[in-house]
């Protein structure tokens, strides 16, 4: 794991998509990157302007922009297969 | 801001400023609350939308924003650009676009709801102090979601959403047939507050658009479909729900351009009033229109000939040949000829290019020859509703309009009904050929003509290089005479005229002799009458002379006898 992973996951409050998300998040980053990482959390409903500045138009939305290419996950994350596919992790752990 | 002035009713409603849409909606698309566009590729969802907002944001100081979920925002605004609305000013004060659009670059991994946008979106119109919004092509959006209840769930928290933020709503979503929605359209359709539905479609290979609302809570609506068209300024609605305020109707006389027709019709048309010149082809329907349009150009007038299918320079030609020139005021610019190819658009194209014309030129007068080629813009239906409608137009612009409509077979009331905008026409000219011995003659009758007398006789019309003309049909055993017939009818005529003359000559001279001689003798009786009465006073003279003398010796007698008669005569 040489390339750090740097990340950044919008959420709305604490609505059910975003709680499930959060858990869903946490065990992945735990399991697969172990400390390897960089996260921002921001929730929509407080800090909408980085929400536009993003283009978030779903929630929950996890940017990946490192390492590249940058990528968007929607959804609560609860498709792990896709997560770890998208974030380049499949069958490393 | 124009909200706080409205009345206040029980649906407040948003005026979309889009031409005729209003009428349709009984005022505008329900504020705060949620209108849904639904309808195929290309049927003018976005333009509809886009147009709403940029009139809100230019006309009404109410700013808009546009989340776009299926096109670029540079996209939309570029195909918008042909229509003037100056998207590009009005993104600098009060029109926001915000790409939606997910991209290639997502992965979908759960299920996901709209907080975050919609925090964006509110946060926007916060902002802007937005009063609309439109999410142009949500149905991809929704398809992303791929779960009926979230649809549902999602849906219902956009109009809360809307609620809440007292954002007006327009809501784009393809559908490709109206019975195979798709679930989201089912939602969206029982979520909506207001449902309307664009159609687009070919009929004769011409391009027709129909707009319908579909469902509209709390608020009445024009329930039929109605024809829209996309036009220079962007979309436009006729419902025919309200006729243009038309000019106070006058009882003043225009020329037909043939002197013995407006003899026929008391004085001629009536200015102001449409005119239906109907015939089968070649019955010089034509010639008939030019003829009025020559005769007002010639007053100084400015008139719009509206020619399908033929050219201005073909116009000119033809009518030349019968002494109709038009050459000097097409020139003048008086005249303006404006030739389209009939089937090349609408029949709502064609009315919108010829209100176009009527704005440019200000005639006074309007020909269209043939009113009968709308229905190659789609269809007798839609022939109808706009050939009505044109002559609505000319009513209301004050516009004396002549209309030639061709009729196919020889039966005229058959032919009249299928375009029933005789029932419109204020006179109704028929022409026909009527075909007797050997000859092939042109007949016109005056089928109606609302407000005046007129003559219910058969005329012959008469084409020749000295113009257009009229001539008595003669009526023989019942039956018409024209050409050759009424030629020979009139030769007859001529000749018992001159016989008739003749005898009126000789009574005349017997009559003359007669009175000749009469004087003379008068003449001798009243020297008789000279002679007799000298004689008379000769008579009375000798007469008085006698008594006289007698007197005088009677005088003489009495003074010789002392009579006292005398004395007393004397002393008194």
């Amino acid at each position: 794991m040489s390339k750090k992973y740097l990340l950044r996951f919008y959420v709305s409050g604490d609505g059910p998509n975003s709680l499930r998300a959060r858990e869903n998040l946490r065990e992945i980053l735990e399991e697969h990157l172990n400390g390897s990482h960089t996260i921002e959390e921001i929730d929509v409903l407080s800090d909408p302007r980085r929400a536009l500045a993003d283009r978030i138009l779903v929630t929950p939305t996890l940017l990946k922009l490192k390492p590249g290419p940058e990528l968007r996950i929607v959804g609560n994350l609860s498709e792990r297969d896709l997560v770890l596919n998208a974030l380049g992790l499949r069958g490393k752990a | 801001m124009a909200k706080s002035s409205r009345p206040p009713t029980l649906l407040e409603k948003v005026p979309t400023d889009i031409p005729g849409l209003d009428e349709i909606l009984h005022g505008g698309l329900p504020h705060g609350k949620t209108t849904l566009l639904l309808g195929g590729p290309g049927s003018g969802k976005t333009v509809l939308a886009l147009q709403t907002l940029a009139n809100g944001a230019s006309q009404r100081n109410e700013p808009g924003i546009f989340v776009a979920f299926e096109e670029s925002p540079a996209d939309i605004i570029r195909h918008a650009a042909s229509f003037g609305w100056n998207l590009a000013a009005l993104q600098k004060r009060n029109l926001f676009f915000l790409d939606a659009r997910l991209g290639p670059d997502s992965v979908k991994a759960g299920s996901f709801d709209l907080t975050g946008l919609l925090a964006i979106v509110a946060e926007k119109a916060r902002e802007m102090k937005a009063d609309r919004v439109v999410f142009d092509g949500i149905d991809v959006l929704l398809t992303l979601l791929d779960d009926p209840a979230a649809e549902r769930r999602e849906l219902f928290r956009l109009q809360r959403w809307l609620k809440d933020n007292r954002l007006t709503g327009i809501l784009t979503a393809k559908i490709v047939e109206e019975s195979t929605a798709g679930t989201y359209g089912a939602n969206l359709q029982f979520m909506a507050d207001c449902v309307i539905m664009l159609k687009h479609f070919l009929q004769n290979r011409i391009s027709l658009r129909n707009l319908w609302v579909m469902k509209y809570r709390g608020s009445g609506f024009y329930e039929n479909e109605a024809p829209i068209s996309i036009e220079r300024r962007g979309l436009e609605v006729s419902a025919g729900l309200r006729i243009e305020q038309a000019v106070p109707v006058t009882k003043r006389r225009i020329s037909t351009g043939v002197a013995r027709l407006d003899a026929m019709l008391d004085g001629g048309y009536f200015r102001g009033a449409s005119i239906l010149i109907t015939g089968s082809p070649g019955t010089s329907k034509s010639t008939l229109a030019a003829a009025f349009a020559a005769a007002a150009c010639k007053r100084g007038e400015r008139v719009v000939y509206v020619s399908f299918d033929e050219s201005a320079a073909e116009l000119v030609r033809n009518f030349s040949s019968v002494n109709i020139q038009l050459a000097p005021h097409v020139r003048s610019g008086r005249l303006l000829v404006h030739s389209v190819m009939a089937d090349s658009c609408s029949a709502k194209q064609h009315y919108s290019s010829i209100r176009d014309v009527l704005d440019q030129h200000r005639p006074s007068c309007l020909v269209i020859d043939p009113l009968s080629a709308l229905i190659k813009g789609g269809g007798d239906a839609i022939a109808q509703i706009f050939g009505e409608r044109l002559m609505h137009l000319g009513k209301a612009r004050g516009v004396t309009m002549v209309n030639t409509s061709l009729l196919h077979t020889a039966d005229q009331q058959e032919e009249a009904t299928s375009m029933q905008i005789s029932t419109i026409a204020d006179t109704w000219i028929h022409l026909s050929y009527v075909v007797q011995g050997g000859e092939r003659n042109r007949a016109l009758t005056i089928v109606k003509s609302r407000g005046m007398a007129h003559s219910n006789q058969v005329r012959e019309l008469i084409l020749s290089n000295q113009g257009l003309t009229l001539a008595d049909a003669y009526t023989a055993g019942g039956e018409v005479l024209m050409g050759t017939l009424r030629w020979q009818r009139e030769q007859a005529e001529a000749a018992q005229e001159v016989s008739a003359r003749d005898g009126v000559e000789a009574k005349r001279r017997e009559i003359e002799l007669e009175t000749e001689r009469m004087a003379y003798q008068l003449k001798l009786l009243e020297r008789s009458i000279v002679v007799k009465k000298a004689e008379l006073q000769q008579h009375l003279r000798g007469e008085h002379h006698r008594q006289d003398q007698r007197s005088a010796r009677a005088t003489t007698l009495g003074h010789k006898r002392r009579s006292d008669a005398i004395r007393k005569k004397g002393t008194k």
